[in-house]
C-alpha cells in the first residue's frame, strides 16, 4: 500500500477555505462551464468536456450541483437514480481502465463523489441533514463535540426534550424504573408491560407523523428556494431542524424502550 | 498481431482457473495436461524445483512437509490470527519469525510468505494461458471473496505483482459468479449470490438491470469452507483410529495426508450416494475402514452449514429484503454440490436455486467478463457495468479506544470520507491515525488495518493546523489515504505500516527473487517468439510463391523449399526451441535465391517509378532477408 495515493491531488484539489468547501460553491450553477478542458481546451461542464468528452477533474461542489439538481428536498428519486446509473455508466473506474494514470485518478475521485452524492441525496433524511448542514445548521445530536465530551466525562449526552413529549417521556421513564426494579426483585408486570408497549405504539406514531411533517415542509422550502424571501427559507429551515431533532429524540427513546424489553 | 489479452482468474482456495473471453462467451483456459482446474497446491521436489498444481498433490501425500494447500486462508494474516489454522492444517512457520512480522511458510527447508506462493500459483496460470495464446500475459482481472478485508487483498494484489501480473481489479467472487450468469442481457432483477467454497463463505444479494449488476449487500465468512466439512471428518478418523486400535497418527504427516485424501472423496461420494467407505492404510501394516451414511454425514456437517444462515440474514436485513423478494439464488463453490447444502439454501430463500452454471467455473468465467469489459468491451458486454460495496465498515480509533465510522459498511465503491484533524502539541508536526475494518463499537474488536503517520506538518502553535484526510476505497475495495494541511496547503507525507502485508519494497524484493523462476518463463518465451517467426517467415513465403521470382525458379529448388516449409510448419507450434530455430535458419538459407530475385524486380520496377508499396515489399527493412520482413495482411 503506498502512501500518497493521490500524487496528482495538489493540482485538481481547490483548496477550500472554509469547513465546508460546498457551502461556497452554489455561486456554480448545473451545467455552468468551469475551466478548461485539460485535453482540448474548451470551456468544461462539470464532469466532462462538452467539446472532447474527455474526463475532468473533480470540482469541490456540493452534492445537488454535482448531479445537476438545484437545492430542492421534495426530490424524485426515480429521477435521481437514473441520473446516477447515467452518470455512473460514464465516470466509474472500470470504463477508464486503459486510460492515462491522470484519467484513472480523475475517474476514482468522481466516482467516489458520484457514490457519496448518491448514498447522501438518496436518502430522505440524509438529503435534509445535509442541506441543513449546507445552510450552516449542525442538529444538536450530530454535534460531534457533544459526543466527544460526553464520552471523555463519562456523562450522559444532553438532550433536550422536546415541550410536547415531555409529560409523555416523563411517564415512560417512571415506567422504565419501575420494569427495572421489578425484574431486580424477579417479578412480572404484565400490565406496566401492556403501558409500556402502549407508549411505544403512540410514540412510533408521532415519529411517523413528524416524517410527515418533514415533506411538508420540503415542499414549502422548495417553493422558498424559487420565490421566497430570505427571512421566509430562514424559517423553515428551523422548522426543519426542530422536526428531526423531535424525530432523533423519539427514535433514541424507542430504542431505548426496546432495549429494556428485550432484557427481560 | 498479438493484442494484449487480459484473462480472468479465480484464485481458490482449493483449483484456481483462468479464463478469457472467446467471442460472445468466457471459457476456461485448460493446463498442459488438458484440465481446467489448477489445484492450488504448490510443493518443491527434491531438486527444490517448483511444482505446481494436478502434479504437485502427491508430494501433499508422499513428502507433506514439502507441500503446501489452502494458503489462501493464510492471506492478509498474522500470527495470532492463524493459531486456529495451525491447529487443523499441517502449515508449519518459519522457525525464525518474529512477532510483527509477515508470515512465513516452510516448504521443504525454504520459506516463503502466503503472498509468494500464490504468486506460484499465478504464474502456472499465467504460463498456461500464455502457451494457449502463443503470446505473453501481463494482465489480469483476479476473483477474491467478497468478505476479504483490506489486508486480504493488498495480499491478493501483492501475490499478483510477484508473478509478473498487472492487476487491473480485484473483482468479489459472488460478483463475478453474477456477471457470468447475468451475461444474457436480458437477465433481471434481484439475485443472491450464495458461496461456498473451498475456506471462504459469501453471500452477495445484487440487482441486476438494464446490463448493470448492482450489490445491495454482502456479508460472510472468511473463515468457514469445504476444508472444515473436511476437517471435521479427519478428526473423527484421527479419533477412531486412537479409539479402536489404540495408535494415534496426529504427528504422522504421511498418513493424516492420505486420511484427508480419503474423507475428500468419502465427502464427494456423499453427494451422489447414500453412503461410502473411508479407507485408510496405516502403519504397521494395520488398516483403518468406516462407513459413512449420509445421513450421519448431513448431521455432522449441520453445525459448520449453520454458520452460512446468519451472513444471509444480515445481508438481506441490510438489502431490505425478505426472501420472498430475491428472483434467483445462484450456486457457486465446489461445496454447494452437496444435497444438505442445497436444502438450507432452499429453506432460506424459499426457491429451488439455479444450478446449471458450474460452480467450479462460474467464477472464473465472470472474471473473463469483467477483464473483457476492463480491456473496452465487445458487443456482448458493452452495456455491462459493476457496481460493488465495501463489505465491512471503515472507522478510526479515537479516543477512549472506541471506534468512529467513516464509510459504512455496504457503500458503493469507490466511496470516500475527509475528516479533519489538528495538533494537540505546540509546533507538533506528525500526526498518528489508527485505521480499521469492522462493526463492532471498540477499536480493539475491530481488524487493524494500518497505521498512517502524517508527517511534514508545518510547526504551529497547537490547535492550529487543519489537516485534511481523504480516505478513499477504490474500486478493488482497498484503501488509500491522502492528506493536506489547509492553511499551509502543503500535502502530509505519510508513512504506512500495514498491520498485516508486505511494505512495496518487499515486494519488489520478492518481484527479483522471482527471476529463480524466469527460467523457465524465458524459454517459453523464448519458444513463443520463435513460433512468431516462423510464422511471419510462412506467411511471407506464401506470398512470395504468388510472386513471379517464383516462377524463375527452377523445379527443383522449388521442391526444396516447398520441403523446409512444410519442416518448418510441422515443428512450429511444438515445444522444442532448437528445433523451430534450425527449420527457421534452413528456410531462410534454402529461400536465399528467392529473395535475391525477388529484391532484383523490386528494384527494376522502382527504377520505372513504380512504387515500393505495390511490390509488397517494406520500405525500410532490414539488410538480409526480403522475404522475411515482407508485410503481409
Amino acid at each position: 500500500m503506498t502512501g500518497a495515493g493521490y500524487a496528482s491531488a495538489p493540482n485538481f484539489v481547490r483548496r477550500p477555505d472554509m469547513p465546508n468547501a460546498e457551502s461556497k460553491s452554489s455561486l456554480i450553477m448545473p451545467g455552468e462551464a468551469t475551466s478548461s478542458c485539460w485535453s482540448c481546451g474548451t470551456m468544461r461542464t462539470m464532469h466532462f468536456c462538452c467539446a472532447c468528452g474527455k474526463v475532468q477533474p473533480a470540482v469541490p461542489v456540493d452534492y445537488f450541483t454535482f448531479f445537476g439538481f438545484s437545492r430542492k428536498l421534495d426530490l424524485d428519486t426515480s429521477v435521481l437514480e437514473k441520473e446516477f446509473y447515467a452518470l455512473s455508466r460514464r465516470l466509474h473506474p472500470d470504463v477508464f481502465a486503459q486510460s492515462e494514470t491522470q484519467e484513472r485518478a480523475w475517474s476514482l475521485e468522481q466516482s467516489s463523489m458520484l457514490n457519496d452524492a448518491y448514498r447522501t441525496l438518496k436518502d430522505p433524511v440524509k438529503r435534509t441533514e445535509y442541506l441543513l448542514r449546507l445552510e450552516g445548521v449542525e442538529l444538536e445530536e450530530q454535534s460531534k463535540q457533544a459526543t466527544e465530551k460526553a464520552r471523555a466525562t463519562g456523562e450522559l449526552k444532553k438532550q433536550v426534550v422536546p415541550a410536547d413529549l415531555l409529560e409523555e417521556v416523563f411517564e415512560l421513564n417512571m415506567h422504565l424504573e419501575e420494569l427495572r426494579m421489578q425484574k431486580k426483585l424477579g417479578e412480572d408486570d404484565p400490565a406496566m408491560l401492556e403501558e409500556i408497549g402502549k407508549a411505544k405504539l403512540s410514540l412510533e406514531e408521532k415519529y411517523d407523523a413528524l416524517f410527515n411533517e418533514l415533506k411538508s415542509e420540503w415542499r414549502k422550502w422548495d417553493k422558498a428556494v424559487d420565490s421566497g424571501t430570505e427571512k421566509e427559507r430562514l424559517a423553515i429551515r428551523d422548522t426543519m431542524v426542530d422536526v428531526l431533532n423531535r424525530r432523533n429524540y423519539i427514535r433514541n427513546l424507542v430504542r431505548d424502550v426496546n432495549e429494556a424489553l428485550e432484557s427481560t | 498481431m498479438a493484442t494484449d489479452h487480459i484473462v480472468g482468474i479465480d484464485l481458490g482456495t482449493t483449483n484456481s482457473l483462468v479464463a478469457y473471453m472467446q467471442g460472445d462467451a468466457p471459457a476456461v483456459i485448460p493446463g498442459e495436461d488438458g484440465l481446467n482446474l489448477v489445484p492450488s497446491v504448490v510443493a518443491l521436489d527434491e531438486k527444490n524445483q517448483v511444482i505446481v498444481g494436478n502434479a504437485a498433490r502427491r508430494y501433499l501425500i508422499e513428502t507433506p512437509e514439502r507441500a503446501v494447500y489452502s494458503v489462501k486462508r493464510l492471506m492478509g494474516r498474522g500470527v495470532e490470527d492463524i493459531r486456529e489454522e495451525l491447529k487443523l492444517f499441517p502449515f508449519r512457520l518459519a522457525d525464525d519469525l518474529q512477532a510483527g512480522e509477515v508470515l512465513r511458510i516452510k516448504i521443504g527447508e525454504r520459506t516463503y510468505t502466503p503472498p509468494e506462493i500464490s504468486a506460484l500459483v499465478l504464474r502456472q496460470l499465467k504460463r498456461n494461458a500464455e502457451r494457449f495464446f502463443g503470446a505473453p500475459v501481463t494482465k489480469a482481472v483476479i476473483t477474491v471473496p467478497a468478505y476479504f478485508n483490506d489486508a486480504q487483498r493488498q495480499a491478493t494484489k501483492d501475490a499478483g505483482r510477484i508473478a509478473g501480473l498487472d492487476v487491473l481489479r480485484l473483482v468479489n467472487e459472488p460478483t463475478a459468479a453474477s456477471l457470468a450468469y447475468g451475461l444474457d442481457k436480458k437477465k433481471h432483477g434481484v439475485v443472491a449470490v450464495y458461496d461456498l467454497g473451498g475456506g471462504t463463505f459469501d453471500i452477495s444479494i445484487l440487482k441486476l438491470h438494464d446490463g448493470i449488476f448492482e450489490v445491495v449487500a454482502t456479508n460472510g465468512d472468511t473463515h468457514l469452507g469445504g476444508d472444515d466439512i473436511d476437517n471435521l471428518l479427519i478428526t473423527i478418523a484421527l479419533d477412531d483410529i486412537r479409539g479402536d486400535l489404540g495408535l494415534d497418527v496426529r504427528r504422522n504427516g504421511e498418513v493424516v495426508a492420505r486420511i484427508r485424501k480419503a474423507v475428500i472423496e468419502a465427502k464427494i461420494a456423499l453427494s451422489s450416494k447414500s453412503s461410502a467407505k473411508l479407507e485408510v492404510e496405516l502403519p504397521g501394516g494395520k488398516r483403518y475402514q468406516r462407513e459413512i451414511t449420509r445421513e450421519a454425514f448431513e448431521q455432522l456437517l449441520q453445525p459448520i452449514i449453520d454458520r452460512t444462515v446468519g451472513p444471509c440474514k444480515q445481508a438481506l436485513k441490510d438489502a431490505g429484503l425478505k426472501p420472498v423478494q430475491i428472483d434467483e439464488v445462484v450456486l457457486v463453490g465446489g461445496s454447494t454440490r452437496i444435497p444438505k447444502v442445497r436444502q438450507l439454501v432452499q429453506d432460506l430463500f424459499q426457491r429451488v436455486p439455479h444450478t446449471d452454471l458450474n460452480p467450479d467455473e462460474v467464477v472464473a468465467l465472470g472474471a473473463a467478463v469483467q477483464a473483457n469489459i476492463l480491456g473496452g468491451g465487445s458487443e456482448v458486454t458493452k452495456e455491462m457495468l459493476l457496481l460493488d460495496v465495501t463489505p465491512l465498515s471503515l472507522g478510526i480509533e479515537v479516543a477512549g479506544g472506541v471506534t468512529d465510522k467513516i464509510i459504512l459498511r455496504n457503500s458503493t465503491i469507490p466511496a470516500s470520507a475527509t475528516q479533519y484533524y489538528t495538533t494537540q502539541v505546540d509546533g507538533q508536526t506528525n500526526v498518528a491515525i489508527h485505521v480499521l475494518q469492522g462493526e463492532r463499537e471498540l477499536a480493539r474488536d475491530c481488524r487493524s488495518l494500518a497505521r498512517f503517520d502524517l508527517k511534514g506538518v508545518p510547526p504551529m502553535p497547537a490547535g492550529l493546523p487543519r489537516i485534511e484526510v481523504k480516505f478513499l476505497i477504490d474500486a478493488n475495495g482497498i484503501l488509500r489515504v491522502s492528506a493536506r494541511e489547509q492553511r499551509s496547503g502543503k500535502e502530509a507525507e505519510i508513512d504506512v505500516q500495514p498491520s498485516y502485508g508486505l511494505t512495496d519494497e518487499q515486494v519488489e524484493n520478492m518481484l527479483l527473487a522471482s527471476f529463480d523462476y524466469a527460467e523457465e518463463d524465458f524459454r517459453q518465451r523464448q519458444v513463443i517468439e520463435a513460433r512468431r517467426e516462423a510464422e511471419t517467415i510462412l506467411a511471407a513465403l506464401a506470398k512470395a510463391k504468388k510472386s513471379e521470382a517464383w516462377q524463375e525458379l527452377t523445379s527443383d529448388e522449388r521442391r526444396k523449399i516447398e520441403t523446409l516449409d512444410k519442416a518448418l510448419a510441422a515443428v512450429k507450434d511444438g515445444d522444442d526451441y532448437q528445433a523451430i530455430r534450425q527449420a527457421i535458419d534452413a528456410l531462410n538459407q534454402g529461400t536465399m535465391r528467392l529473395a535475391e530475385l525477388m529484391m532484383d524486380s523490386a528494384v527494376s520496377t522502382a527504377l520505372k517509378g513504380k512504387a515500393m508499396d505495390d511490390t509488397g515489399i517494406e520500405e525500410g527493412q532490414q539488410a538480409g532477408h526480403p522475404v522475411a520482413k515482407a508485410e503481409f495482411e
